[in-house]
């Protein structure tokens, strides 16, 4: 039995905008969300920018008390959740809401209600803290208010990978949809990461960019830091046909492996591993593939190692793939990464028009890949995969399709 | 502070954070030598930012690849006066 798995709905916060149209029209037009960060006092950090989420107003998404029991990641996740949720337009029964799963990704979840914590606590010396800090602090926050909200109460759990965080989700809610073990999932990932005590460890690793982010590009200066959430509505295609659902594309495949190399520095072993893990899972040929969401973070490190790997696992086919950095519009928001790639890659399928690396200026021999520089492309393309490489040297990647149904 | 003394101190400071024998680093080793990786690397700049009260910027970091290189770069950081790159130490 082929049991295949479809997205009937998508949900997107981020620096782009607060749902998927605005998301989509960026990136589409190879529009940067990369701005001066306001959340952050000038002149604390080395680094000025970043993907802040514009125009966020907690109480246009939720009432007073509930959104004094979210941090600002779950705020994303919940209001992603609930695009996605609205979009596929599913009638809920009881029994469907025990059968669906919510699997959400976040490394570092409510990290900014912690800081603040701190602040109070060490700095002006107010010896208690907001009693809500711990059930706004843990990973899974966004996913329990997810179930809460909706009262599904299938699987419900939250991966932290670090920057593969939201890849894993999906990929784990795919397989529990593929196998039988949930008919429905709601999978994706949240991330807010503007506390001074957060970027000042970004800093300290010397790895954010000064001025922009440019993945690929020869004179790339390291990863600019993004904020946001996505989630995406997955079900077995004969229940979103039946439904007479709209289907976004369908998730394919799904990889995942270890680097065993080094905590910090990425493996063109272990990132190639997991492609090839993906195609396998999907009954893949390299062939099959015509665009890659890189994981593009625009370090020194990362990009040449991507492309290393990709040289690896599609061989002369490296050639002929299109290949680009969403986060270089979008930023790197960590655990949501993979979430808001994944809604990136199956709206440039579905769309035919594949998002650009956006800032790119300077060809890198190390680089060599058709990256769509700065300008979205018209192209049909059937099959793509979206990678997601962690610190820690955990992999996970994504294969999406766009067509057969 | 003569530049021997800085020479000691950076020396002291890469021993350290390495856990080598102090006389195996020295003046003339590189990175590379020491087995120092980008990770290691950061480490030690934090170690000799702390101890020197400067902030080295991201670019001239990356440039550094030896003891002497660490070396040159505080020199010139404490001749710009003291606390070097003033918007880091607000912070």
């Amino acid at each position: 039995m082929n049991r295949r798995v479809v997205i009937t709905g998508v949900g997107v916060v981020c620096a782009l905008g607060h749902n998927r149209t605005e998301f989509w029209k960026a990136l589409s037009e190879g529009r940067s969300g990369i701005r001066p960060l306001v959340s952050i006092e000038p002149g604390l950090l080395r680094f000025e920018n970043g993907a802040e989420v514009p125009d966020w107003y907690p109480l246009r998404h939720f009432d007073d008390k509930e959104s004094g029991l979210l941090d600002r990641f779950a705020q994303f996740g919940v209001v992603a959740a609930r695009e996605a949720v609205a979009d596929a337009g599913i009638e809920w029964t009881r029994e469907l809401k025990e059968e669906t799963a919510i699997v959400t990704g976040s490394c570092v979840g409510g990290q900014t209600t912690e800081d603040e914590g701190f602040v109070s606590l060490y700095r002006k010396n107010i010896p208690r803290v907001n009693p809500l800090t711990i059930p706004r602090t843990m990973e899974n926050a966004a996913a329990s208010r997810i179930s809460l909200e909706t009262g599904i109460v299938g699987p419900t759990y939250t991966v932290s990978t670090a920057c593969s965080s939201s890849n894993h989700a999906i990929g784990q809610a795919f397989w529990m949809v593929r196998s039988g073990s949930a008919r429905m999932a709601i999978a994706g990932g949240s991330e807010a990461v503007f506390s001074l005590g957060f970027l000042k460890a970004w800093e300290a690793m010397r790895v954010v960019s000064p001025d922009t982010c440019r993945p690929f590009s020869k004179n790339r200066k390291g990863l600019i830091l993004g904020e946001g959430g996505a989630m995406l509505m997955l079900e077995l295609l004969e229940s979103a046909q039946a439904r007479g659902a709209r289907i976004y594309g369908e998730v394919v495949g799904f990889g995942m492996g270890s680097d065993a190399f080094h905590i910090t520095q990425p493996s063109p072993d272990g990132a190639a591993r997991a492609m090839r893990a993906a195609l396998l899972d999907g009954g893949l040929k390299p062939e099959d593939i015509g665009y890659i969401n890189a994981h593009g973070t625009a370090t020194q490190a990362n990009d040449a190692t991507e492309t290393a790997a990709i040289r690896k696992v599609f061989g002369k086919h490296a050639d002929r793939l299109q290949v680009s950095s969403t986060k270089s519009m979008h930023g790197h928001t960590l655990g949501a990464a993979g979430a808001l790639e994944a809604v990136a890659t199956v709206l440039a399928l579905r769309n035919g028009i594949l998002p650009p690396t956006a800032n790119y200026n300077e060809p890198d021999p190390a680089c060599d890949l058709d990256v769509i520089p700065n300008q979205a492309r018209r192209a049909q393309v059937e099959f793509a995969l979206s990678n997601s490489f962690a610190f820690g040297g955990l992999n996970a990647v994504l294969a999406f399709r766009v067509s057969g149904f | 502070m003569s530049n021997e003394e800085l020479t000691e101190r950076v020396r002291r400071i890469i021993a350290t954070a390495q856990h080598l024998p102090e006389d195996k680093v020295t003046a003339d080793s590189t990175f590379a030598e020491l087995n120092i990786d980008s990770l290691d690397g950061i480490n030690i700049l934090f170690a000799v930012e702390s101890e020197f009260n400067v902030n080295i910027p991201d670019e001239a970091a990356q440039a550094i690849r030896s003891v002497r290189d660490v070396v040159e770069g505080i020199a010139k950081l404490l001749a710009e006066g003291p606390g070097g790159n003033k918007e880091a130490v607000r912070a």
